[in-house]
């Protein structure tokens, strides 16, 4: 192995790192605030790479119409509650703020000429698309069991996954997609060559990561995310409406994957249910920052992306499984060193 | 909507009576198989509604490329439908679980992966698709022409791979062609850097992707973006044009063996499958839109008209529904020859389950992302 190959795999290793530890601090981040392990986060990567590819394709994207069918199910069951408790004047108001964004995108995108669209605007357009589907999933499916065991969030978890794996197949059809590259561009250092588009995956996640920082520790929305994962009933009692701050995390979460799946869609070819590998990647970073800690994730997902990269050099064929088999330690470290918490309290 | 009707229509056609022929499909619609069991299902609206004067109901289910959904699906088509026929399944797994319930019932199975059965299953089971060692033989010879020595291989890490590594690891050395590397990958990998790598690593003098579909594009233009200057041969898993449309550019060159069907608007006048291939494309890409063609579809085709070529002589012996019907038929199909598919020529015997010949595969390569005849790209 010589230098050219160390520099090219650790390379390759950093980018794929740089967005499991996207995915992770997406994970860490939904469990802290709602107790929630967001299995169909990976979701969110392929559903947004796909949603660009089929732009870019000049189609448009399936998930538009489950961004429309989500969003009519909200609204109603939000017009429901609203009929029960007599208060019909808010039915206005519901149906504007639930509505008007995926109406908005539906016409936008039955008028534009998608194919001769800039390509930063087709970006917007499936950030626009993708990100709404968090708080949605959240209203939907976690909501009504919000006070339910962490076993039950985790079977409602996989039941969502399975379900979006089918409608991704429905929308997107069984073929793989690959999104235009964003730069070509690639330099020599020494003798190794850096690829642009790596480059741009490691900056920009990095720079979501200090974006994240900035948000949960200076600004007051995130202090008060902060205050609910670290006691829902204390921040209830100071009045942080915590169904809000669900909501909140989840678009935090699926802006998270759309951003993961934009920058790695150029890279790979994505499949409709390549999520929930890129899932159990960032999982498996997660417990390693023990499902609490932010930086220990981020530089776990690091980790797991360079063991990744340089097991698929050494030992191809086993690759997933040294990559899964690094929880086992750490799962035995965590349990040796830090003394157990009752779940409820 | 038409993927739907299909499927809520199959429970309906069951309950009809036993005097119609019935034959049982389970194919992978959903899970990793699903590019291919797609066409596949796509297809069954083709089929032929008749044969001999006697109805033919079709019943199709999903397997979920899950072995035991394909074994549940072979025990319900036989159990609750009594079938005459099972038709499945797209992988070789699956394929493998139904054999398993073909043999213990009695029931004949056309299986549409290249799966070779052993034992007291091979009088049961009839496999349609080309054997990796037909292809691979192919592949082998251009690549003794081509001077190549040293052969670097990467695949999936599943049956797929492991066959054709094993294949070429016998059919190479025949040929004075080493292999210099097995390296693995999966269908929804992020990165095949590392196994690309350590292929350049080994400097061969060609590689070969052992993948299908979308997913063997990957390693392709992976190797290209590192400077690869060298021959890169498919295998005949890649031949879709979903393939064509993601690897682009860099596909350019790419050799493959497939199935006549696949370049059917090319093949010479005189060969056999033109006719039939041209219909079957034809009509797939009407309903199912341009570039839709796929060889897993045609596959399905070709087992209904293995089936239209046995059928009248087992409704000679006996009628359907019963276990002389069966019997009949799977004695029919053993000894069916000259029967024209879109894959060639499928000539059976008690010995040979494949049937296929030399007119079962044709050498293509990639040229402005089309398929191009090798001998006329030359």
């Amino acid at each position: 192995m010589d230098f050219a190959i160390l520099t090219f795999l650790a390379q390759d290793g950093l980018t794929t790192g740089a967005i499991y530890a996207l995915i992770a601090l997406a994970i860490v981040l939904v469990f802290a605030v709602t107790r929630v392990i967001l299995v169909c986060q990976g979701d969110f990567v392929a559903f947004s790479a796909l949603t660009l590819a089929t732009l870019q394709a000049g189609e448009v994207p399936g998930t538009l119409w489950l961004l429309l069918g989500g969003a009519a199910l909200v609204c109603a069951k939000d017009i429901v509650t609203a009929v029960r408790r007599r208060h019909a004047a808010r039915i206005p108001l519901h149906l504007l703020t639930h509505l008007s964004l995926p109406l908005l995108l539906w016409a936008l995108l039955g008028n534009l000429d998608l194919a001769n669209l800039h390509g930063a605007l087709k970006v917007l357009l499936t950030l626009a698309i993708v990100i709404p589907l968090g708080p949605i999933f959240y209203r939907l499916v976690y909501q009504p069991a919000a006070q339910a065991s962490v076993l039950l969030l985790l079977i409602l978890s996989v039941a969502l996954h399975s379900m979006l794996v089918g409608l991704g197949l429905w929308l997107f059809g069984a073929e793989g997609f690959r999104t235009l590259p964003f730069t070509d561009s690639s330099f020599m250092l020494g003798d190794a060559m850096i690829g642009g588009q790596n480059l741009l995956v490691i900056g920009i996640a990095l720079l979501l990561i200090v974006a994240l920082y900035l948000f949960f520790g200076h600004s007051l929305y995130g202090k008060a995310l902060r205050a609910t994962a670290f006691n829902r009933n204390g921040a209830q009692l100071v009045g942080i409406p915590t169904e809000l701050a669900g909501s909140s995390a989840f678009f935090l979460a699926a802006l998270i994957g759309a951003c993961s799946g934009i920058l790695i869609g150029p890279i790979t070819t994505l499949y409709y249910d390549s999520g929930f590998l890129i899932s159990l990647k960032g999982f498996v970073a997660a417990i390693i920052g023990g499902l609490a800690s932010y930086p220990l994730a981020a530089g776990g997902a690091f980790l797991v992306g360079l063991i990744e990269s340089f097991a698929s050099f050494w030992a191809s064929a086993y690759k997933e499984v040294i990559v899964f088999t690094l929880v086992i330690p750490v799962l035995l470290w965590l349990s040796l060193t830090t003394h157990h918490v009752e779940e409820e309290h | 909507m038409k993927r739907l009707t299909a499927l809520l229509l199959a429970p309906l056609l069951s309950a009809t009576a036993y005097a119609d022929i019935n034959v049982g499909i389970s194919l992978s619609t959903t899970g990793p198989g699903a590019s291919l069991g797609i066409p596949e299902r796509n297809t069954v609206r083709m089929l032929p509604a008749e044969i001999a004067g006697e109805k033919v109901n079709y019943i199709v289910l999903d397997d979920a490329t899950d072995s035991t959904a394909a074994a549940k699906n072979a025990r319900k088509l036989v159990g609750e439908n009594k079938v005459d026929l099972m038709i499945g399944s797209t992988t070789v797994p699956t394929s493998s679980a139904m054999a398993q319930i073909a043999r213990e019932n009695g029931t004949p199975l056309i299986v549409l992966a290249p799966l070779a059965p052993q034992g007291e299953e091979k009088a049961w089971v009839f496999t349609i698709p080309q054997t990796n060692e037909l292809m691979a033989d192919a592949l082998v010879e251009h690549m003794q022409a081509q001077q190549v020595k040293t052969l670097g291989f990467i695949g999936y890490s599943d049956a797929w791979g492991d066959d054709w590594y094993k294949v070429l690891g016998e059919q190479g050395p025949a040929a004075g062609i080493q292999l210099t590397s097995n390296e693995r990958f999966n269908r929804t990998d992020a990165s095949v850097s590392g196994q690309v790598l350590k292929v350049l690593a080994s400097r061969p003098d060609a590689v070969l992707i052992g993948a299908t579909g979308t997913p063997a594009a990957l390693p392709h233009t992976e190797l290209r973006r590192l400077g690869y200057k060298g021959a890169i041969y498919h295998t005949h898993g890649a031949a879709n044009q979903a393939f064509l449309r993601i690897g682009g550019k860099a596909l350019e060159g790419a050799i493959l063996p497939v199935g006549p069907v696949v370049i059917w608007d090319k093949l010479p006048a005189e060969h056999p499958s033109k006719a039939l291939a041209a219909e079957y494309a034809q009509n797939y890409e009407k309903v199912n839109g341009p570039n839709s063609l796929s060889p897993f579809g045609a596959y399905l085709y070709d087992a209904a008209q293995l089936l239209k070529a046995a059928a009248p002589q087992a409704l000679a012996k006996a009628k359907p529904g019963s276990a002389e019907f069966r019997s009949a038929l799977r004695e029919a199909m053993e000894n069916a020859k000259g029967v024209v598919g879109t894959h060639g020529v499928y000539n059976l015997s008690a010995d040979d389950h494949f049937g296929h010949d030399q007119r079962g595969r044709t050498l293509v390569t990639v040229q402005d992302q089309k398929w191009v005849l090798l001998d006329s790209a030359q």
